[in-house]
């Protein structure tokens, strides 16, 4: 195994203690805890109403707009660590690529802004 | 969606229950549906003879008890035409005011909980309540339900080493009202979420019948202790306090400005207060001529009213009681479509209302 | 052997962690009880309740588990691994010095930034399977945050990266001459405010907000699986407190004592100034979190990255200027908005 690989057999191996401890831990719960279970238990917590217009409602996340700037940004991370690793060895002609890929992108966010939609409600 | 906020909720102070319907985040609609701490005091009362009642009304808003006792005793002692004595008048007016401070300080420690700073500044306010809250036990013997002012006065005079233990209070608290600002007013996060929340115009505020630091922070300078002065008001030297904008940070603003003014009345009534009988002559029972009469006080809520109808007999044919919290808490209740969510906790919670009150 | 080295090395790590946590939740009772004029717990376990965290842990395992009937059951059941098994995973991308590491990745830093903000999934993913309507409040604050504080913080570590042009956190610790916080301090800043957002910790706690949604997305969680949301955190501060360190502390760097020791003064200053701060102020509205993220830890992590960028390429020595630029418009900023604010 190359050292690539055997990192990632180290994160598989994290990701499965992670589980089985978690397992673990509730299954030591699942052991001690009391099991009454009542109808009124089992209701969804409404402030000590009875839960009215049913539990799965609606909800208007007005703030998908955000959701789409943010796809973009978030790629753009994702393209400005490998470049931020290398990018002295060009020197300026990948600085100036850079920017007017941020600057790009800026301008996109100052769109938005103006149209007014960085807004969450 | 609609949402339920209360009876069961960690921000309605008591058993309000606001059914709001939500857009997102935004409040379209909020109906407040009271009642759920009702107890029919006004009910109860006419079954009980004078003396008996001032128990029961210091169950009403049990924050500011001394408050919902003085608007009954004085409308009682109107009707019945008692001379209140000197001393009982200023012992009555010292413990008011700490009484309306004790409140203020027991709303200041909620509503920054409301906000989000979670227990701090609370455990704050509580802690100087209870340093006033020695001071009443040790004067009335009880550290809620005071029952200690009645018809002709005081139940019995003030405990030895009073005045000094009552004045030693007073020189402390400016310092500490002075700590309290300095602990939110500079930070950007507090005048964040108050600066602009919930403002009220005067004029709303006034249709609604609102009253007290409630309506003051809507710049209306109306204080029946200034106005139409009761007890022995009118000696003291005070400035109502007002504020414009009335948003949270106004009715804040106008609570802290208020405590200090309150301290200047009990120092000055430390200073006046005479020696004598703190009791006019009068037995237990007593009947009250044939009449009605209503008497109205500035709580530390704002305006609270007693009506007595008497029919002649020992017990009041009717006690019409006046809650600023309700009224309040209506006139409130105008704002909160069109906001957002954590802003109606805000603005409720800068509203000061006591659910016991409000049900009655 | 070999294959259960890496088992046995997690299993040790997480057991290290959850004593720190235990630690860590008792020092968190008592600075909030300071703060506020109390003393916290005092009782358990004799000597100022230092066995309160053991308690409330043993209490979580007593208490019944329920499920509500109208609850998406699966989802419900696995929201709380989904939190708690990513920050697990990265603790193995995470060195305490330069000996003592688990594995040396090189592409550490984005493993655990990408990793660290599973704690949001699993809350829309618990939030939104409770069948509750406070919970899917709390569900899509939780988010709007991942949509406004993962920017922030990955921009603000970015210039970090091109300032050691790697992303192995040893590399970048290794580069550290000059602690990252003085070329850096805009980076830190946002760093900072970002990874409480990150944290959901006041006064960025929106999706639990308890005096206005109860308590979010968790209003239908309890006992252990409600505990395992808050292990998640806890781990996630693990994670993220030592990536400050990592990134712009110098993380083992420090005169005189091992580096170990140095580490773990600087984690336990980051945690200190958490706790400090979940104490200290008010909760900010929704709203107000999406324009600070917006529109002004993203902007000022973007001229974060461009003079960085710029200064690297065009100045030789480019160590001097930047410090003195970077504070120069942190400054700056800093007083622009106090005038605004007011």
């Amino acid at each position: 195994m190359n050292a690539g690989m055997t990192n990632y057999y180290y994160v598989v191996a994290f990701a499965i203690v992670g589980g089985v401890f978690g397992g673990l831990l509730l299954s030591v719960a699942r052991m001690l805890r009391p099991r009454k279970i009542s109808k009124t238990k089992l209701e969804a917590y409404e402030c000590g109403m009875e839960p009215f217009e049913g539990n799965w409602t609606q909800y208007s996340a007005r703030f998908y707009v955000f959701a789409l700037v943010f796809l973009i940004f978030d790629v753009e991370i994702a393209f400005l660590y490998p470049w931020g690793t290398v990018f002295r060895d060009f020197g300026v002609t990948s600085l100036i690529e850079m920017f007017v890929f941020i600057g790009v992108l800026l301008l996109g966010l100052v769109y938005a802004w103006k149209k007014g939609v960085l807004k969450w409600l | 969606m609609e949402l339920n906020l209360g009876p069961q909720h960690p921000a309605t102070h008591g058993v309000l229950r606001i059914v709001v319907t939500l857009d997102g985040e935004r409040v379209v609609k909020a109906v407040p549906h009271l009642g759920y701490l009702h107890r029919g005091v006004e009910k109860i009362v006419e079954d009980l003879e004078y003396f008996q009642i001032p128990p029961i009304l210091d169950r009403m808003d049990y924050v500011a008890n001394l408050n919902n006792e003085l608007s009954y005793v004085m409308a009682v002692e109107k009707l019945a035409g008692l001379k209140v004595p000197e001393r009982a008048e200023y012992v009555r007016v010292i413990l008011l005011e700490f009484n309306r401070i004790m409140s203020h300080f027991a709303w200041f420690g909620p509503f920054t909980n409301d906000l989000g700073l979670f227990g701090t500044a609370f455990l704050y306010g509580l802690r100087e309540r209870e340093y006033i809250q020695r001071l009443f036990e040790r004067t009335t013997g009880a550290r809620m339900h005071y029952n200690y002012f009645t018809y002709g006065g005081l139940r019995h005079d003030v405990p030895d080493g009073f005045v000094e233990e009552a004045s030693r209070l007073a020189n402390r608290l400016p310092a500490v009202i002075d700590e309290f600002e300095y602990m939110v007013e500079e930070n950007e996060v507090f005048r964040l979420r108050t600066i602009g929340i919930g403002p009220m115009d005067g004029q709303t505020a006034l249709n609604f019948g609102a009253s007290g630091p409630f309506l003051r922070a809507s710049g209306i300078p109306i204080d029946l202790r200034k106005d139409e002065p009761y007890s022995v008001y009118d000696r003291f030297d005070f400035k109502v306090c007002s504020a414009s904008g009335g948003d949270c940070f106004a009715r804040y603003k106008v609570r802290m400005d208020e405590m200090r003014e309150s301290v200047k009345i009990i120092q000055q009534a430390l200073e006046q207060m005479p020696d004598g009988p703190v009791r006019a002559k009068t037995t237990r029972h007593i009947k009250l001529p044939k009449g009605e009469v209503y008497m109205r006080t500035e709580h530390a809520r704002g305006e609270f009213g007693a009506y007595i109808v008497s029919d002649g007999g020992e017990r009041p044919y009717r006690l019409k009681l006046r809650s600023p919290s309700l009224s309040n808490l209506m006139a409130s209740c105008v704002l909160l479509p069109g906001m957002v969510l954590p802003d109606l906790i805000a603005t409720v919670a800068s509203v000061d209302i006591v659910l016991g009150c409000t049900d009655r | 052997m070999a294959i259960a080295l890496p088992f046995l090395i997690a299993l040790a790590l997480v057991i290290f962690v959850l004593s720190n946590i235990v630690f860590f939740m008792w020092a968190e009772f008592k600075i909030s009880g300071r703060v506020a004029d109390r003393f916290g717990p005092m009782e358990t376990g004799r000597w100022h309740g230092w066995a309160q965290p053991l308690a409330d842990i043993l209490k979580f395992l007593n208490k019944e588990d329920i499920i509500p009937a109208n609850a998406d059951k699966l989802i419900f059941r696995v929201a709380p691994f989904v939190g708690f098994i990513p920050v697990v995973m990265v603790l193995a991308a995470i060195p305490y010095t330069n000996k003592i590491f688990v594995r040396d990745f090189d592409i550490a830093v984005f493993f655990v930034i990408a990793l660290s903000s599973f704690t949001f999934v699993s809350m829309v993913m618990g939030g939104w399977a409770s069948g509750n309507k406070y919970s899917l409040l709390g569900a899509f604050r939780a988010a709007g945050m991942l949509l406004s504080y993962e920017l922030p913080l990955g921009l603000a570590i970015a210039g970090v990266v091109m300032l050691s042009a790697t992303l192995s956190l040893i590399g970048i610790v290794q580069q550290q001459t000059v602690w990252n916080i003085v070329l850096q301090p805009i980076g830190f800043l946002v760093f900072m405010v970002a990874m409480q957002a990150e944290l959901q910790r006041s006064p960025f706690d929106l999706a639990v907000a308890e005096s206005e949604l109860v308590a979010g997305y968790s209003v239908e969680y309890s006992g252990m699986r409600y505990a395992m949301f808050q292990l998640g955190e806890f781990f996630g501060l693990w994670a993220l407190a030592s990536m400050a360190v990592l990134l712009f502390l110098g993380g083992w760097h420090g005169p005189y004592l091992p580096g170990i020791v140095w580490f773990f003064i600087k984690f336990y200053g980051i945690f200190l100034f958490l706790a400090f701060s979940r104490v200290s102020v008010p909760r900010v509205r929704p709203d107000q979190l999406m324009d600070l993220g917006w529109k002004i830890l993203l902007p000022s992590a973007l001229v974060n990255i461009v003079i960085t960028a710029t200064l690297i390429v065009l100045v030789p020595h480019y160590q001097v200027p930047l410090a003195v630029s970077e504070f120069v418009i942190l400054i700056a900023a800093l007083y622009l908005m106090r005038r605004v604010l007011k």
